[in-house]
């Protein structure tokens, strides 16, 4: 018998809310916060994103009297804090700070430094030590030296599914006896340079986002951090337990850097793995939160591969990247935990921006906000570099 | 927790020529040592070949260094650590970007800077569906990936795991990071292992891994402890001295305490400081197990003459992220 890994805590921020109910509240209300870029310049203006409503000293603000106020952060630093110190709140369990670890995941990091200072710094006129704002470690060491938290901590990065594979790599600490507790999730600020490279791939939409909508036109890019804290059978207090991780499975396309297969041979084997490691059948599940991104290629491959696994027993589909944007390394944390809420509040969030269906698929996405008997959700990722994880999270 | 190296591909700057001590490079001059590269055209088909970026050759080439030696198994699981990942495609695309926001700019290099590329390349090219993970957690990132495969076997999620450790050299990063931390002799490399739970062929045995950010007090004995171990069960300990004066001076307490038989080596005058130097660490003293000797320009304190059976290495970088392995003789 697989050991239980129990979600205790939950933590997040994203352009519809500032803390997981703010975002429950926005869900319910289904409320989109799409607009132009209001923090940084850049002739992409026009392109509608998905941006967190406060500056970074705003930001700061919302963290706790531990946080050294005399240092800079990047962006994605300050999003990962505020939702890690959140889950946190979670649990109760007395555990030792070495029993405990952090699983972090980013793509962009510290970008926001990188591109206004790239050249003060090759040319020394910058603080020199704006450099360790760079990496992808740094968000993650930051949320580690402020807890007391030291062990194993580490950060992954798999494109658009980074976060999803934390919450994989944390649950596996938690089933080897490496921790009790473990932070998973993971952050990403919205920045110029991915802006301007999702430009370059002409994938950004110029509309908004229309996840599995036969006019879909491209991403909607966002910004934010989710974390959730996984807890160990021994230590988890009932009062504490929300629901359970009870599957996952991670798998690699082998097609195309950037492009998914057609047929969605990888997110096939992912999905089928997560159900299995859950000792599931298909139709145990009662809701999808899917990938959804609002590409062509991308809807089109995880329709058929959801076809493929279901057939026509298809349960209700939504992505909720109408909402929150696509926030590449914070997506799969940020939906893992509207998955969770689906299960508290026995509810199905609808799918924004879908209005005409796909012709290639049969089925066609949730557009109601409507109240369901949930006991299993699914909850896709699927990154760059064909990096595809389905993870389900069942209540207790 | 433990696993066996069946088989490790290694691509560094380690070659006779270069086996010199790094505090003596180091006086020498600012010294980088950069990879001694293989005919990848033996080792990666030229079709990918001609579009790939050298961190790709680097990790594709050791990749299949290390495959080759097994007769091409098929892993079930790939993992990757990398410190900095695709550092210069990042910042290629960076300067292009400052230079022409809101333009048409090629996506090349900003595809080739997804810091999981070179795992997903891997998969790609072997067309290999299972598990595939990037590690990118600067000096732990090698060691985090380890600690992943290591859960995988003994979970039983995997039974052949492909591992890598990976990292190039950039001059934009060597020199914002020489400003705050000094001279060190600087590195790269890519190393590759497979990892399995049969010990039948293996080169050496795997058996424990953690990493630590900035620790309080004394890791190494605790870590031994956690293990069933003192300190006088470790015949060789391998250390991640660089020749700068304060990062070697972290293993100055370790030192001064061990039983005069223990045996000191050191390894980064062969490959140089960076992130995922951990990598060839673990290659270099898995070698010296199926050997039952280390190269003479590692040994710093010779200690006992017996053969090395169980091998403790202790790296950390930049005083931030520290960590320990222990293997064992096959």
């Amino acid at each position: 018998m697989q050991k239980k890994v129990y979600v205790t805590g939950l933590g997040a921020i994203s352009a519809i809310g500032k803390s997981v109910e703010e975002m429950f509240l926005a869900l319910k209300a289904q409320h989109a916060c799409m607009g132009g870029v209001e923090r940084f310049d850049t002739l992409l203006r026009h392109i509608p994103v998905c941006e967190v409503k406060a500056d970074n000293s705003d930001l700061l603000k919302m963290l706790p009297h531990q946080i050294d106020r005399g240092k800079d952060y990047s962006r994605t630093c300050l999003l990962g804090m505020i939702a890690a110190f959140q889950a946190l709140q979670g649990s109760h369990s007395a555990v030792p700070a070495e029993k405990m670890s952090i699983v972090g995941a980013t793509t962009v990091a510290g970008m926001d430094y990188n591109e206004r200072y790239f050249r003060a710094l090759t040319e020394g006129t910058a603080n020199p030590y704006w450099v360790e704002l760079l990496d992808c470690a740094d968000a993650t060491q930051q949320i580690a030296k402020a807890t007391g938290i030291f062990a194993n901590i580490t950060t992954v990065t798999t494109a658009c599914s980074s976060s999803a594979n934390a919450i994989i790599v944390g649950a596996r600490m938690i089933r080897n006896g490496l921790a009790d507790k473990v932070l998973v999730g993971g952050a990403d600020a919205l920045t110029r340079f991915t802006m301007n490279g999702f430009n370059s791939l002409q994938i950004l939409s110029p509309t908004g986002c229309k996840p599995f909508d036969a006019h879909r036109n491209g991403v909607t890019l966002g910004e934010g951090a989710a974390y959730l804290l996984l807890e160990s059978e021994n230590t988890a207090l009932a009062d504490d337990i929300q629901c359970e991780l009870s599957g996952y499975g991670s798998t690699s396309d082998a097609y195309h850097q950037t492009s998914s297969s057609p047929d969605g041979e990888g997110a096939v084997m992912a999905i089928r793995k997560a159900l299995s490691t859950a000792g599931l059948t298909p139709d145990c599940i009662d809701c999808i939160n899917a990938h959804g991104t609002g590409t062509e290629v991308n809807d089109l491959s995880e329709g058929r591969a959801i076809e493929t696994v279901f057939g026509t027993k298809i349960p209700p589909i939504s992505s909720t990247k109408g909402y929150t944007g696509h926030t590449l390394a914070a997506a799969g944390a940020i939906e893992a935990i509207i998955s969770t809420l689906s299960i508290r509040e026995k509810l199905l969030f609808p799918n924004i921006g879908f209005e005409n269906a796909m012709p290639e698929v049969a089925f066609t996405p949730n557009i109601l906000l409507q109240s369901a008997d949930i006991h299993h959700v699914m909850s896709n990722s699927f990154g760059f570099g064909g990096n595809n994880v389905s993870l389900i999270f069942s209540s207790c | 927790m433990a696993a066996y190296i069946t088989s490790f591909g290694v691509i560094s700057p380690y070659d006779a020529a270069s086996e010199r001590r790094a505090a003596d490079l180091c006086r020498e001059h600012d010294t980088i040592l950069r990879c001694v590269e293989p005919d990848y055209k033996q080792l990666i088909p030229p079709v990918h070949l001609r579009r790939m970026s050298r961190i790709l050759k680097l990790g594709l080439g050791a990749a299949k260094i290390c495959l080759n030696k097994t007769g091409n198994i098929e892993p079930d699981a790939i993992l990757v650590g990398t410190g900095l990942a695709c550092i210069n495609d990042l910042e290629l695309f960076m300067r292009s970007m400052l230079e022409h926001d809101g333009q048409e700019m090629s996506p090349i290099p900003f595809i080739n800077s997804s810091h999981n590329t070179v795992a997903a390349q891997i998969s790609r090219l072997l067309q290999n569906h299972s598990y595939n993970n990037t590690y990118c957690h600067r000096g732990s990132s090698f060691e985090s990936a380890l600690t992943d495969a290591l859960m995988m076997i003994n979970g039983q999620e995997a039974a052949q795991i492909l591992l890598g450790g990976i990292d190039e050299f950039s001059m934009h990063y060597y020199t914002l990071i020489n400003r705050i931390n000094g001279k060190r002799i600087t590195g790269e490399g890519a190393t590759f292992f497979l990892l399995s739970p049969e010990a039948t062929g293996s080169v050496a045995e795997v058996t424990a891994v953690k990493t630590f950010y900035q620790p309080a007090g004394d890791v190494v004995h605790s870590f031994l402890s956690e293990n069933h171990l003192s300190i006088h069960d470790i015949d060789t300990i391998f250390v991640g001295s660089n020749g700068n004066e304060q990062d070697d001076s972290v293993y100055d307490g370790l030192m001064r305490e061990l039983p005069p038989e223990t045996r000191v080596a050191a390894y980064k005058h062969l490959c140089g400081e960076y992130t995922t130097s951990g990598g060839f660490a673990l290659a270099l003293a898995a070698q010296a197990l199926q050997d039952g000797y280390l190269p003479k320009s590692c040994i710093i304190r010779q200690g006992t003459q017996r053969p090395p059976e169980r091998v403790l290495i202790f790296n950390h970088y930049l005083r931030q992220n520290y960590s320990l392995m222990l293997l064992g003789k096959r």
